[in-house]
């Protein structure tokens, strides 16, 4: 079996859907975004980005999360999906 | 007879204040806690004759993000120990809300768990095996709709069953895996020498373990003011210092 290929979350396109494996993000803001949801085995969207690019707006847990990048790049996933909704 | 206490847990926005007001109606005042920033309700209402206090605590994601608002729902839950802990959960979205849920039937079993915005959820064509959900959660679970009135005599029906111990529950036990485990183990007799019968101990050993120092510097406020040896606070609040 392939090992899947893991990618930030900073670097997934608008519109794809991943499945969280890791979250690298230490202290209190890593219990904040395990409570809202950044959980590993969780599915989160990339729903869109702001204007100059950061921060991104996530679909997770049936609610909308922005994260800056300094966050973003620190949540893998691996890919299971395009746009399809 | 005292009243019973009802402390009102739950994620912002699940109705849990409409809840709250519609069974205190006008019977509630507003209370700062000490030392804390954080404004809470109070207020009373009956059933089956029974007074009953409500306590409508902070709407929180959780319990564990240390902040004003989740350490004094926390400490609430944990100190003032109420007869029923309410937690009131969004039908449209219970995958998140469930993680408060879990994270105070850890705490304490007297609780009751409320799924409001139920006709809500039917709309949007979402079914809820309430049966299920409390046989996993191991409390009374009851599903209402706080601003149309739907379910509100069941839930105080299952509010009166947990606050006069007709029903009682253990907290919640969450098997984790084997070096947590092992680490509560290692803790556990040492956690309940320290802080005594009163406190969830297992729970405590696994925040000691998540390395949770606002809940030490408040168990360690809390058990300080209770070696004071003052016979007339113990007497009044009927503790048993046998430790």
């Amino acid at each position: 079996m392939t090992k899947p290929i893991l990618i930030p979350l900073s670097e997934a396109e608008n519109g794809s859907r991943l499945r969280i494996r890791s979250i690298e993000v230490q202290g209190v803001l890593r219990r904040r975004l395990l409570d809202l949801g950044f959980v590993a085995g969780n599915v989160v969207e990339v729903l869109r980005r702001s204007p100059l690019g950061d921060p991104t707006a996530f679909r997770i847990s049936n609610t909308t999360i922005a994260l800056r990048r300094e966050e973003s790049s620190l949540i893998f996933g691996e890919r299971i999906g395009g746009a399809q909704i | 007879m005292t009243p019973y206490t009802v402390a009102f847990a739950g994620n912002p926005n699940t109705g849990k204040s409409t809840l709250f007001n519609l069974l205190t109606g006008m019977r509630q005042h507003t209370g700062n806690w000490a030392g804390k920033t954080v404004i809470t309700a109070e207020g009373e209402f009956t059933h089956n004759n029974r007074l009953y206090r409500a306590i409508d605590l902070p709407g929180t994601y959780s319990l564990y993000s240390n902040s004003a608002d989740e350490e004094a729902a926390r400490d609430y839950i944990i100190f003032e120990q109420p007869d029923v802990t309410l937690v009131v959960l969004d039908a449209t979205s219970l995958e998140r809300n469930l993680n408060l849920a879990l994270q105070v039937l850890e705490i304490t079993g007297r609780a009751v768990v409320c799924i409001n915005l139920i006709d809500e959820a039917h709309k949007l064509g979402i079914e809820i095996n309430l049966e299920a959900i409390s046989a996993r959660l191991g409390v009374p679970v009851v599903a209402i709709s706080a601003r149309n009135k739907i379910g509100i005599e069941a839930l105080l029906d299952q509010i009166e069953r947990v606050a006069s111990g007709t029903y009682t529950a253990e907290p919640l036990h969450i098997a984790y895996n084997e070096e947590i485990e092992r680490g509560i183990a290692q803790l556990l007799p040492m956690v309940e020498q320290t802080v005594g019968r009163s406190y969830p101990a297992r729970w405590i050993a696994l925040r000691l373990l998540d390395g949770d120092e606002s809940l030490m510097a408040s168990l360690q406020n809390r058990m300080n003011s209770q070696t004071i040896p003052d016979p007339k606070e113990a007497v009044r609040h009927g503790v048993t210092a046998c430790h």
